[in-house]
């Protein structure tokens, strides 16, 4: 493969897409690499990263809005809002302890591509919700916008979020601009133990479905839980961030109705903290180096015998986020438990991701539930007004894409 | 005025063949083909525009609404999708050779789930029907547009419609989980469903504000929410735009989001004071509502916080309901600011810009001198946390001249949202209204791009066809 090309600007870049339009040379686009592990193999001669188009070129903190450039190391963006007290909303993961560092740390542009979220997505949305503008280029090398940089928005065809979760495969994210918010003054954890994971997702639904707003719902099986530092009993944890003085009020009354679950521990800021960023980042999963990783969405209620299938399948590691509703799994890379975790998605009327194999095994097995005919046609007809030719992250998120 | 494509005279010519395929493909009850009934249809809430379609189809089942655009497509007849018709931009305007299909006899709720904190609607019940059907467990529907009594979520969907709690809430694309879609081509889709992500393109985030650009939209799952224990809303009058503009700035700064967060210049509030008799100051140039959420006592400390900020900016008028009652004696005026403008002026034009908040008091001084230009009145609401402008034009629809300047006036307006940082459309949509304004918030490539997804959807371009992409160039493939 030929050396990396790494732009300077977007202009470069521009030009760069263009060129290999021309040519009809495939790039393989990336930020730093480590999310290389997500999605299929791409067969490109060349590759692109947006590494080099770095740094913040507005921030607004009354405003609610930040903008970078998709280069931008995502803690670089993460640090310059807390020190204004604000945060992105989405809680996006840093998967590096699953996926590997890549060649640098994560970068704006790449999260904003896979369009990944953390367990705030439950009550707050995902990365691509608040995506308020975007900056691109596409397949013929033309640099587009969409948005802008104001909180509502509705001037024509919204690509923000299209182009979020779209892998690089429509056009290469050159600059973002992200509704933020401010970053509340203390976290809370209530937590219950021993429940198995139909009883924990009742729980779970039952403190999302009560006035005390919680922002964080997420289930830990027993090994989940002890990796997670929490002993050896299922843990059950839901998040509360609010106002310092709000926290007591808000965890009681939250104790109080799930009191028919058993007694409540509740665990403060620090240990709050520490164990969200666990679960942001999917560590307590334990896959070990050589398996795969699942992602399964479901109804939350779906959950429970989601997780039941793939533990009967072939013994799963199971944890639980987004009330029930995102199931991470992991286990052996083979196709047999690959055909399990597409099964129970499809069974529980869900879908899921790919998020982790060696190549071989991600270029011979679909990344996600294959979509029905009506369907895979639009997927190629919006690929093409993208990217008549096929050159950006050919095959990322299925054949022929 | 617009101008307004010429219709197919061949399709005119077929007119009762077509009516007759209608019925046999929709039912004869559900196919309007008489004049006097078409009527009704000729326009939406753009009632500045009138054009009587060929038909209007008025399915009761997603296989009706495909058959029908199945045979629309194969014989290049346009269709304008339509629902409550509450459209304010002329998303629904109709086209003399043009089929309605509308979706207002699809009005069941298929299922509302606690657990899973959804509803899945057929996409003709409305707005606050949603609500209506999940309050009983207190929960809501959270995207509040003013027309929630009437629209319908399809032109909720359509429009990515937001309301007064979108700082706190979202829009309509925040809270949609799923949709059943038929393309223009009669294939029936499921997008999403009753979880949240779904791998491949978001076809859910490209639907949502659409404008019936893409497919008809059948049915809808929407996430609902736990309603808050309380809300209560402080009323705020201060003596300047700017010194409003400011306080808004400080609060954000300070951490708190209200879940509402109103802005109204000095015309607007004394025609609402005229109309609602809410105690509003009309001594005031501009009068903030604040709303909060949450328990008794964290209502009492996030508003005496709200209160201490505002102190600093030397309000003129402060003013905290005491409960519900209170709260909605401050609402009154602002929720009745549209009516209560249409007392003081036989019409108005409501626009619909965004603009960072921190622009306020430019945009406020520069639509004054813009008004003054064209010699009309605006009153402008503002929702002020997350930058919609909604300035309403009066003039009067008798004198041709006074309609020309209100939107000679209300395009400027738009013009300057885009140059302060902003956009065309918050939460109206495009429309016929603000089609020949997209060059301004839009580079060539950028419309390129827009209208090469939509032929990707609708190749013949049949599909809302005069809408939100300037008439010269809509059609071209």
């Amino acid at each position: 493969m030929a050396a990396t090309i790494a732009p300077a600007n977007e202009a470069a870049l521009a030009a760069a897409v263009a060129a290999a339009h021309q040519a009809g040379t495939p790039l393989a686009v990336w930020g730093n690499r480590s999310k290389e592990a997500f999605g299929r193999p791409v067969q490109a001669a060349g590759s692109l990263t947006t590494r080099n188009l770095a740094g913040i070129t507005l921030y607004s903190p009354a405003e609610l809005v930040i903008a970078a450039r998709a280069g931008t190391p995502l803690g670089e963006l993460e640090a310059v809002l807390a020190a204004k007290g604000q945060h992105l909303i989405a809680e996006p993961p840093d998967l590096s302890a699953l996926m590997g560092c890549g060649e640098g740390p994560p970068t704006l542009g790449g999260t904003v591509a896979c369009n990944l979220s953390g367990p705030r997505r439950i009550a707050l949305g995902a990365m691509r919700d608040h995506v308020l503008g975007v900056r691109a280029v596409n397949g013929m090398g033309e640099i587009i916008r969409s948005g802008g940089r104001v909180l509502k928005n509705v001037t024509g065809l919204d690509l923000c979020k299209l182009l979020a979760g779209s892998r690089g495969t429509l056009a290469v994210l050159t600059e973002v601009t992200l509704k933020v918010l401010p970053r509340p003054e203390r976290s809370a954890t209530v937590m219950l133990r021993g429940l198995d994971a139909a009883r924990a997702i009742a729980a779970l639904s039952a403190g999302l479905g009560s006035p005390y707003g919680v922002t964080g719902a997420a289930h830990l099986p027993e090994a989940a839980a002890a990796r997670a530092g929490l002993g050896g009993r299922a843990a059950t944890l839901l998040r509360i961030e609010e106002f310092t003085d709000f926290i007591p009020y808000r965890t009681l009354r939250l104790a109080e109705v799930l009191a028919s679950f058993g007694c409540a521990e509740m665990l403060d800021h620090d240990a709050s903290l520490a164990l969200w960023r666990a679960v942001r980042d999917a560590e307590p999963l334990g896959a070990a180096p050589e398996e795969a990783i699942w992602r399964i969405s479901v109804r939350p209620s779906r959950g429970p015998e989601v997780a039941a299938a793939l533990v009967r399948a072939f013994d799963a590691r199971l944890l639980l986020d987004w009330g029930g509703g995102l199931v991470w799994a992991a286990g052996p890379a083979s196709e047999a438990a690959h055909r399990a975790v597409a099964d129970a998605a499809r069974g529980a009327g869900g879908t899921f991701w790919l998020m982790r194999a060696d190549a071989a095994f991600r270029a011979a097995l679909p990344g996600m539930p294959e979509e029905p005919a009506p369907l895979a046609a639009l997927t190629r007809r919006v690929k093409a007004a993208f990217d008549p030719k096929g050159v950006l992250n050919p095959g990322r998120i299925a054949a022929g894409v | 005025m617009l101008a307004m494509p010429e219709p197919d005279p061949h399709v005119l010519a077929r007119r009762e063949a077509i009516v007759a395929d209608l019925r046999e493909r929709a039912g004869a009850g559900n196919v309007i083909a008489e004049t006097l009934r078409l009527k009704p249809y000729e326009t939406d809430g753009f009632t500045a525009y009138r054009r009587v379609p060929l038909a209007v189809v008025l399915p009761k089942t997603t296989a009706q609404v495909a058959a029908c655009l199945r045979y629309c497509h194969d014989q290049g007849i346009r269709v304008v999708p339509r629902a409550a018709g509450t459209s304010l931009s002329g998303g629904a305007l109709p086209l003399e050779d043009a089929v309605v299909i509308g979706v207002s006899r699809m009005n069941r709720i298929l299922e509302v789930s606690c657990e899973d904190r959804l509803a899945r609607v057929e996409a003709g019940v409305t707005n606050l029907g949603i609500t209506k059907a999940v309050e009983g467990e207190g929960f809501f529907y959270a995207p509040d547009p003013s027309s929630q009594l009437a629209c319908m979520i399809a032109g909720n969907v359509a429009m990515n419609s937001g309301g007064a709690h979108c700082l706190k809430y979202g829009v309509t694309a925040n809270n949609l989980l799923g949709v059943t879609m038929v393309t223009v081509e009669g294939d029936v889709i499921e997008l999403g469903g009753g979880h949240l992500d779904t791998p491949g393109y978001d076809w859910l985030g490209l639907i949502a504000g659409s404008e019936g650009q893409l497919g008809i939209v059948t049915e809808v799952t929407v996430r609902i929410l736990r309603a808050a224990e309380g809300a209560r809303a402080m009323l705020v009058g201060f003596a300047a735009t700017d010194v409003a503009g400011a306080a808004v700035a400080d609060i954000i700064a300070s951490g708190i989001i209200p879940v509402a967060l109103e802005f109204m210049d000095r015309p607007c509030i004394h025609a609402c004071e005229a109309f609602a008799h809410a105690g509003y100051p009309l001594d005031a140039e501009a009068l903030l509502i604040i709303e909060v959420e949450g328990s008794e006592a964290e209502q009492d400390a996030l508003l005496a916080r709200l209160k201490a900020i505002c102190a600093r900016h030397d309000p003129m008028t402060v003013r905290i309901a005491r409960d519900a009652e209170e709260s909605a004696a401050i609402w009154k005026g602002r929720k009745g600011a549209f009516g209560a403008v249409g007392r003081i002026s036989p019409d108005y034009l409501c626009m619909d810009g965004t603009i960072p908040p921190g622009a306020l008091p430019e945009a406020m001084r520069r639509i004054g001198a813009l008004a003054r230009h064209y010699g009309l009145q605006v009153a402008n609401v503002f929702h002020a946390g997350d930058g919609n402008l909604h300035p309403l034009i009066l003039f009067d629809a008798n004198d041709p001249e006074s309609f020309r300047r209100a939107e000679m006036l209300g395009a400027d307006i738009l013009r300057l949202c885009v140059e302060l940082g902003g956009c065309l459309t918050g939460e109206h949509g495009v429309g016929i209204e603000k089609r020949d304004l997209m060059t301004a918030q839009f580079g060539a490539a950028d419309l390129d791009q827009q209208r090469r997804i939509k032929r990707a959807f609708d190749p013949r371009w049949l599909l809302n066809p005069h809408k939100v992409f300037p008439l010269d160039t809509a059609g071209a493939a």
